[in-house]
């Protein structure tokens, strides 16, 4: 007798059901829809909701649902056409702080979404896109950041009254040359105090006495991350105004960066956008003229230029510039020690510091603002033809009360919320002086490309899957329908693990699925065969069926652990594409080894198996 | 049904002389081939750019290569790709070096100026820096696979099925590289990826046939290693066909319907399975044999307070001698 217990066949049933659920995304296609994001990669305002809702009633579009994250706002609508119209109305009611994209959002029902599942994600080169390897540069980081010490060193000297000989970079120690011995015991002192992030030691020369200074490796470190941070950042900005629905951008090893632009095309529009610069400056307000009056009356003071802030409110700044965004160093959110109130602290370089202590002490009580400055794309609609161009856009991003004279290090307070905080310190960041990057690949699949590898992988899956499922119905009979039900199966749970681990579907991993069919069934012929022999040999048919799975075991384990180490050893090793193609054969591998064995038993249990008197086995 | 008989007694081990000239023909051919044709690396590993356009209509590749020269381009080469309307563009790395990724936009606008309507369907640019990386990968990979078979066989099985096993991987990847360069297929990533499930197809069938061999050395009581090795492979031919037919018809599929991308990615597997299948048979039993291999290499030691080994346990009915 070959009988499953009940507890095995629910755990087939279980893993039948839960594979069916989390497959199923995959068959409901997309709904054409519009993704609202903040131009800058902010959090949006739940209120926006309300506000896209008014700008569509008015033209009169109704989305048919509308989904508010922090990150984004996503409408769907019923066809193309009215989400073309609905994002050239949002576009134009919602203004530059928003981008406004076309995305095709997974039409999962909204009880296959409660419970997590999620269609796969296609791969650019099904899809279309572009695919950008980027490399920071890291040697140019490394010495501008030794250069801003070498002047940190000489106004730090210059401010001591510490006379010197010289202060220079020799690769990378920097070397202070000093008279005498007081001088050199001064400066130590002094550089120790003011610049903690340096090693000293003093190293005297011939005729003078030296200092020679080495920046502490996890500086360094640390400066490489910040500067490959910085980048990430910056190329967020500029992709969320490519309007890209759903842009990747991720650190790569310790001085790459991906970036994956999926529907992109005009990958020459997208290079210029990613290699564009974002800067700052620092000005002080002028409070001597009503910034209302100027911008009503047109007339503005000779030594003033007219600005406004993102509510449109205009300010009138200085024309001379205190510090600029390429002598800022760093900037990041945090709270004040002594209120704990959200601020943000900035380190300027030393040229900037001195301007900007110049600056200070002679305004304590007035305002400073910061200006961010960036080259945007444009694309505008003349004489019905579209013409693309860069604008600059200056916009004033903040304005803060000088409370006391202050240089290299300072504090913005009085900011509204945490939240406003890390904005902030993100704008500083873009702003500032990025470490060079190179793109160093690129791949870019076009549109019809990535249809014909959909239509082609598909096809090529479906009839290999059909001509497998043939061969087998004919060779193996009742068994060989067993094994291709199997086998079907087999395809589902592959298809349900891939949406689970939200992996992305590339045209090799279609080849993985196309390989692994192929090879799936191979656990079942060794079984099918084993049984055959049994059955040869004059054993009964139940005895058989018994001998056959029991034998065949450890056969397919070993076979399988084998083909699994070699798809491991391409995931580790492989990248892109190719690590498509590793986890579809080791997700596949796992899978017929359920279906094949496990489950094609309980199958083969419940036609043959309570069959006492069996003659003969169609096989 | 059966294709094959499950009871043949050819005697494979009787032409292991021939299989050994046939297998040294081959790995010669393709030694020679690689010394003197060599591989057409792709651009992953070598580097430069490749910018495939789709024309309206078929274009003529001297008005193309005119477009080219017309841009200043000097070392390129011009290929349709698939069909006469597709068509691609390949440069160099040093090409490359001063545009950068821009190469490939000046490309497609000197292409576009050239000729109207045509669509870009895809773009290529690989960095010197990384092509280094990847070929490096490429070939640690193979090594770390190779490495990680070789312990785990040793572990399941005993050394010298190890070292069999792996002649046999070499081999077929020797030939199936030979073949790559024979037939001038181009060897870029997506060749790495199939090499390396050659590798684990054709280990897969190798271990089918040293499992066999490994129970029929236990159970049966009379017989050489050459008889039982016969034995096995006859009695596990029936699958070994069936499996790599099953194989053979999807990577057909696949070779067919799965588009010019996937070319040599299909080639490669399906010549992969072949000569795998033929290494299986011929090869891995062969040089486990050659070795040395015999009956008490695979006899489960006792040990006391053990289990007893298979051959007790195993009802008399599954025994056939």
């Amino acid at each position: 007798m070959n009988r499953y217990p009940a507890w095995k066949y629910l755990v087939l049933i279980a893993v039948l059901v839960i594979g069916a659920i989390y497959a199923a995304p995959n068959l409901f296609g997309d709904d054409p829809s519009v993704q609202v994001s903040s131009a800058r990669g902010f959090e949006l305002d739940p209120a926006l909701t309300e506000v896209a809702a008014d700008v569509l009633g008015e033209q009169e579009i109704a989305p048919r649902d509308t989904t508010f994250e922090p990150e984004r706002l996503l409408l769907r609508f019923g066809d193309p056409e009215q989400q073309l119209r609905a994002a050239d109305a949002l576009r134009e009611g919602l203004g530059d702080a928003y981008v406004v994209a076309l995305n095709l959002a997974p039409a999962t029902p909204g009880w296959l979404e409660a419970l997590g599942a999620e269609p796969m994600v296609l791969g650019l080169d099904l899809q279309g896109g572009v695919h950008f390897l980027m490399e920071v540069d890291m040697d140019a980081a490394r010495s501008a950041r030794l250069e801003a010490f070498v002047d940190d060193i000489r106004n730090l000297l210059r401010d001591e009254r510490i006379r010197y000989r010289s202060v220079r970079r020799e690769g990378e120690t920097l070397v202070a040359e000093l008279r005498t011995p007081e001088d050199r015991d001064e400066a130590l002192a002094q550089i120790t105090g003011e610049l903690p992030e340096l090693e000293l030691e003093a190293a005297d020369g011939v005729e003078t006495f030296n200092i020679r200074a080495t920046v502490l490796p996890e500086v360094m470190v640390e400066m490489q991350q910040t500067a490959l941070q910085q980048n990430i950042t910056t190329l967020r900005n500029r992709v969320n105004e490519l309007g890209v629905a759903e842009p990747i951008i991720q650190q790569q090893g310790a001085d790459r960066i991906v970036v994956q632009l999926p529907g992109v095309q005009d990958t020459a529009e997208a290079k210029r956008i990613l290699g564009a610069t974002a800067t700052l400056e620092y000005r002080a307000v002028d409070e001597e003229n009503d910034p209302f009056e100027a911008q009503r009356t047109g007339r503005i003071p000779p030594r003033s230029q007219l600005f406004f802030d993102r509510e449109g409110t205009p300010i009138l700044l200085s024309r001379s510039k205190i510090a600029t965004g390429d002598e800022l160093l760093n900037a990041a959110a945090g709270f004040d020690q002594t209120s704990g109130s959200p601020m943000v602290s900035v380190t300027l370089d030393g040229g900037a510091a001195r301007r900007m202590l110049n600056f200070t002490t002679e305004n304590v009580g007035n305002r400073m603002a910061v200006v961010f400055i960036e080259r945007r794309p444009e694309t505008r609609i003349v004489d019905g033809e579209e013409v693309r161009e860069m604008r600059e856009v200056q916009e004033v991003i903040s304005v803060a009360v000088v409370r006391e004279p202050f240089g290299r290090r300072f504090q913005t307070t009085g900011l509204d919320g945490a939240r406003e905080a890390s904005q902030l310190a993100l704008l500083l960041r873009a702003g500032a002086l990025a470490a060079p990057v190179e793109i160093i690949e690129e791949r870019t699949v076009g549109p019809s490309l990535g249809r014909d590898n959909i239509d082609q992988g598909f096809r090529s899956v479906i009839i290999g899957f059909c001509l497998v499922l043939v061969l087998m119905a004919i060779y193996y009979r009742v068994f060989g329908l067993v094994a291709n039900l199997a086998l079907t199966v087999n395809l589902v749970l592959i298809v349900a693990m891939l949406s689970m681990l939200g992996a992305t579907l590339t045209l090799p991993g279609i080849a993985g699925i196309v390989l692994t069919v192929g090879m799936a069934v191979d656990a079942n012929v060794l079984i099918f065969e084993r049984i055959k022999e049994e059955l040869r040999l004059g054993n009964s048919p139940q005895s058989s069926i018994r001998a056959g799975y029991e034998k065949a075991f450890s056969t397919i384990a070993d076979a399988n652990v084998t083909t699994l180490i070699a798809a491991l050893v391409l995931f580790m090793f492989g990248t892109g594409p190719v690590k498509g193609f590793a986890v579809t054969l080791s997700i596949g591998i796992v899978t017929s080894m359920f279906t094949a064995i496990f489950g094609t038993r309980g199958v083969v249990n419940l036609i043959y198996g309570r069959k006492k008197k069996l003659a003969a086995l169609s096989i | 049904m059966d294709i094959i008989r499950n009871d043949t007694k050819i005697d494979f081990m009787g032409r292991r002389k021939i299989a050994l000239l046939f297998s040294a023909v081959l790995i010669l051919v393709s030694i020679g081939s690689l010394v003197t044709r060599g591989l057409e690396f792709g651009l992953d590993f070598t580097g430069g750019t490749l910018i495939e356009v789709n024309y309206p209509e078929a274009p003529d590749l001297g008005d193309v290569r005119g477009a080219l020269d017309l841009a200043g381009y000097t070392d390129y080469t011009v290929q349709t790709f698939g069909t006469s309307r597709d068509i691609v563009v390949r440069l160099p790395a040093d090409q490359a070096a001063e545009a950068g990724a821009d190469i490939s936009t000046q490309v497609l606008d000197a292409l576009s100026e050239s000729a109207a309507g045509i669509e870009m369907r895809r773009v290529e640019f690989v960095g010197p820096q990384v092509g280094e990386e990847l070929a490096e990968q490429g070939g640690l990979a193979m090594l770390y696979a190779l490495a990680g078979i070789l312990l785990y066989v040793s572990f399941r099985f005993q050394w010298r099925f190890a070292v069999g096993a792996v002649a046999a991987l070499v081999h077929d990847v020797l030939i199936v590289v030979g073949m790559i360069s024979l037939f001038r297929i181009n060897f870029d990533l997506t060749v790495v990826a199939a090499l390396l499930a050659v590798v684990g197809y054709s280990l897969n069938d190798t271990i089918v046939v040293y499992d066999r061999l490994r129970e029929n050395f236990r159970i049966k009581r009379k017989g050489t290693a050459i008889e039982l090795t016969n034995l096995s492979i006859n009695q596990m031919l029936s699958r070994t066909v069936m499996t790599s037919m099953t194989t053979l018809l999807v990577l057909i599929a696949l070779f067919y319907f799965g588009g010019e991308i996937i070319h040599a990615f299909a080639y490669t597997l399906i010549v992969g399975v072949i000569v795998g299948t033929y290494s299986s048979i011929f090869v891995a039993s062969n040089a486990a044999i050659l070795l040395g291999v015999s009956k008490q290499d695979l006899m489960p030691v006792v040990k006391e307070g053990e289990d007893q080994p298979d051959t007790e346990v195993l009802p008399a009915r599954f025994r056939n001698n």
